[in-house]
């Protein structure tokens, strides 16, 4: 039987393209830039100055604050400057530029194995804290919070989410190929935290080669299963995982601690056991570059601070004749759309996706009337009703939209803006619905008037 | 014969629905406040919501039972407050000076640029949320006209890539500001003139990279003014317009040509 959700729908998967090209390690040559902020809360605080030698492994920034988190060099080099740089997200934001002397000398023992029979949880926690390692499925949320739930005893299932559902995307499929019992083993130092939990390992079922790999690395590991999952968009979002493998559905005001998960990108325990065991922090995790655009589609295990101009150039620039429309980082359903490739990568991006054809483009040139043909609903894997809800918010109803309609449990995937006929931005619309309410909720609560 | 019945049915019909409607306005007849009528005559009736209630009639009532202030239609201003005051049989308060919008940007498609091409929602406040940065500058105009589609008076434009106020038409009530999803509007008193045309907050060097029209807090204008009512803070220029006696000597050493000017000469 095969485990799948409501909804959700069937992308074309484009996985062909990279899925057989083994992660290489890649060696930027350029400058490297460590934007101050690449997890969710707030920026890191630099401590390092201009002139200043850095190794690779060395910490160049220091959490501030509660959530936050750390960075740590990926080059050896010396630092040039910091000052305002364009990030991912289009926007100037304080980096530390390091010029990179393309030794990569490293700043400590990474590669000697180190004792963990007698570690305690503390130190599990401590060492992740460290290793400032965050989500990295997209989100960038710290680790080391998420594995601080108020009751550990409450967590039933801790999930490595290996569905990796966004088309285009292979690395991940790669890591668990070649490193399943690495991961296995980052789960297992998870699962030490939590006494009650069961792992639970859940893979798309086109990746068969990854699920035969984590199926070995887990046999004769009692607390440890493998699941396979349909392939089917958004099977790798944490809530449609959760209600796999648990068969709850999580309110959209709780998170998935509030029903016993933890959940966890395969890319993430890799980096916990290298950071348990080897005492690595994180400053490099793998990414796939593919599109119709790109000549050599691959998977990289790649440096955080690489710019993502040389990466492309590293898989063959683009393909001859062929001009680029769209370049996303990330997958195309969830990625976000570049102004310009001169940017550096981030902790949590895991692709870069180069398209000839830019489909919302397209989807914005013939646009229709919405046909209420009710598509968006059957796929919403959130049980809504986008057709109604977009109605709502043109009539300025909020209070339907977020009472009746619930609005407010959309996660925007985005199901209903690729299924619809009439091409509509429907997750655009609500994304800033959502967005309003919250303001207007927060104007309540302040006291305002209106 | 068929004609008649008709007829006799429908009368009786109506005479017994009058009759219910007479009995129950009177049973259910709710008192109004006179004043309400009143003072709901003297709003300037173009329900924008810009005091915080519903509409017009919503104030009026508010107004009546003592529940608002007699100048909290910040559209009529000092005249409408009087007339008001005068209904109520209060003091108008103290005149508060009507306040028109100043959009705090000067980026035109010619001085600054959009990365790449957004094909979204064309609406400021879904382009602001969309993840990344359409324009060059973190902090000017979006240009997509949310604030456009919200003016119940037509007052404010996109042109040529920037948000432009018509003064003449703009009547105060400030929906745009509260729309702009990057707090570019500012509500500043009618009668100033003098304001600063930009909100970037970076370093004078970072904002030439992105626009050329942009305030890159050099503080000429601040040594230029004899009434310390310009400052600079976290590198970007801002009028104090209590203190301002529209002299204009800081729009003339402007060297981005960022002020603008007093009335009278032009803009």
């Amino acid at each position: 039987m095969k485990f799948t959700f409501h909804g959700g729908v069937h992308p074309e998967g484009h996985k062909d393209l990279s899925r057989d090209v083994p992660l290489r390690l890649f060696d930027p040559k350029g400058e490297m830039v460590y934007p101050l902020s690449q997890h969710i809360g707030k920026p890191a605080r630099p401590i390092v100055k201009k002139g200043d030698s850095i190794l690779v492994g060395q910490r160049i920034a220091e959490a501030d604050g509660f959530v936050s988190a750390h960075i740590y060099s990926s080059c050896s080099g010396t630092v040039k400057a910091i000052e305002k740089r364009r990030t991912l997200f289009g926007r100037l934001q304080e980096s530390i530029v390091i010029d990179n002397d393309g030794q990569f000398t490293p700043a400590g023992d990474f590669t000697t194995r180190r004792d963990i029979s007698g570690i305690t949880n503390e130190e599990i926690l401590k060492r992740i804290k460290d290793a400032a390692i965050v989500g990295l499925g997209g989100a960038g949320f710290p680790t080391h919070i998420k594995l601080m739930p108020t009751e550990p005893e409450s967590i039933r299932f801790c999930i490595a989410n290996g569905a990796e559902c966004e088309p285009y995307l292979t690395c991940n499929d790669q890591l668990m190929r070649m490193y399943p019992d690495e991961i296995v083993e980052g789960l297992e130092l998870v699962l030490r935290l939590f006494p009650n939990a069961q792992g639970v390992i859940g893979i798309e079922d086109n990746k068969p080669e990854a699920i035969a790999a984590m199926t070995k690395a887990a046999e004769g590991k009692e607390k440890i299963k493998v699941l396979t999952v349909k392939a089917k968009y958004p099977q790798g979002s944490e809530r449609s995982l959760i209600k796999v493998v648990s068969g709850i559905d999580i309110p959209g005001t709780m998170l998935p601690a509030g029903v016993g998960c933890i959940i966890s990108n395969v890319g993430s325990l890799y980096a916990i056991q290298r950071a348990v065991c080897y005492e690595e922090p994180l400053y490099s995790h793998c990414l796939t570059v593919s599109g119709d655009a790109v000549q050599n589609p691959g998977n990289f295990i790649v440096r955080d601070g690489t710019s993502f101009a040389e990466l492309l150039e590293a898989s063959g620039g683009l393909k001859e004749g062929v001009t680029l429309k769209k370049a996303l980082a990330g997958g195309p359903m969830m990625g976000i759309a570049f102004g310009s490739l001169d940017v550096p990568v981030h902790k949590s991006t895991n692709g870069l996706t180069l398209l000839a054809e830019d489909a919302a483009e397209k989807a914005a040139e013939n646009m229709t009337a919405c046909l209420r043909c009710g598509r968006c609903a059957t796929v919403c894997p959130a049980g809504l009703v986008p057709q109604r809800m977009a109605e709502a918010i043109i009539s300025k109803d909020f209070d339907y939209f977020e009472n009746e309609l619930h609005g407010l449990e959309c996660f925007q995937c985005g199901s209903c803006t690729y299924i619809c006929p009439a091409g509509r931005p429907l997750m655009q619309e609500f994304k800033r619905a959502k967005s309003e309410s919250m303001i207007a909720k927060r104007a309540k609560k302040e006291g305002g008037k209106s | 014969m068929i004609i008649l019945i008709t007829t006799l049915v429908i009368a009786i019909v109506s005479i017994l629905v009058g009759a219910g409607l007479v009995f129950t306005s009177k049973k259910f007849y709710v008192e109004v406040d006179p004043r309400q009528t009143l003072v709901r005559e003297c709003l300037p009736g173009n329900n924008c919501g810009a005091c915080g209630y519903a509409g017009c009639d919503a104030l009026a009532g508010e107004i009546a039972m003592g529940n608002a202030p007699v100048n909290a239609c910040p559209v009529g201003g000092n005249p409408v407050a009087a007339k008001i005051a005068e209904v109520m049989g209060t003091e108008a308060g103290e005149p508060v000076d009507r306040k028109i919008a100043f959009v705090r940007c000067k980026g035109s498609c010619e001085v600054t640029h959009n990365q790449g091409n957004y094909v979204g929602l064309h609406d400021c406040r879904s382009a602001a949320l969309s993840g990344v940065n359409v324009t060059d500058c973190d902090y000017g105009c979006l240009g997509f006209g949310s604030c456009e589609s919200v003016c119940p008076e037509q007052a404010i434009k996109v042109v040529n890539g920037v948000a432009v106020v018509n003064r003449m038409r703009c009547v105060g009530c400030g929906l745009c500001a509260k729309t702009c999803p990057r707090g570019l509007i500012e509500m500043i008193p009618e009668k100033k003139r003098v304001a600063v045309q930009c909100s970037n907050k970076d370093r004078g060097p970072d904002v030439k990279k992105v626009c050329s029209a942009g305030c890159i807090g050099c503080t000429l204008c601040v040594r230029q003014c004899e009434n310390d009512a310009i400052h600079v803070a976290e590198n970007l220029a801002h009028v104090d317009y209590d203190a301002c006696i529209q002299c204009g000597k800081c729009v003339e050493k402007c060297p981005a040509k960022v002020i603008t000017p007093p009335a009278g000469t032009g803009a």
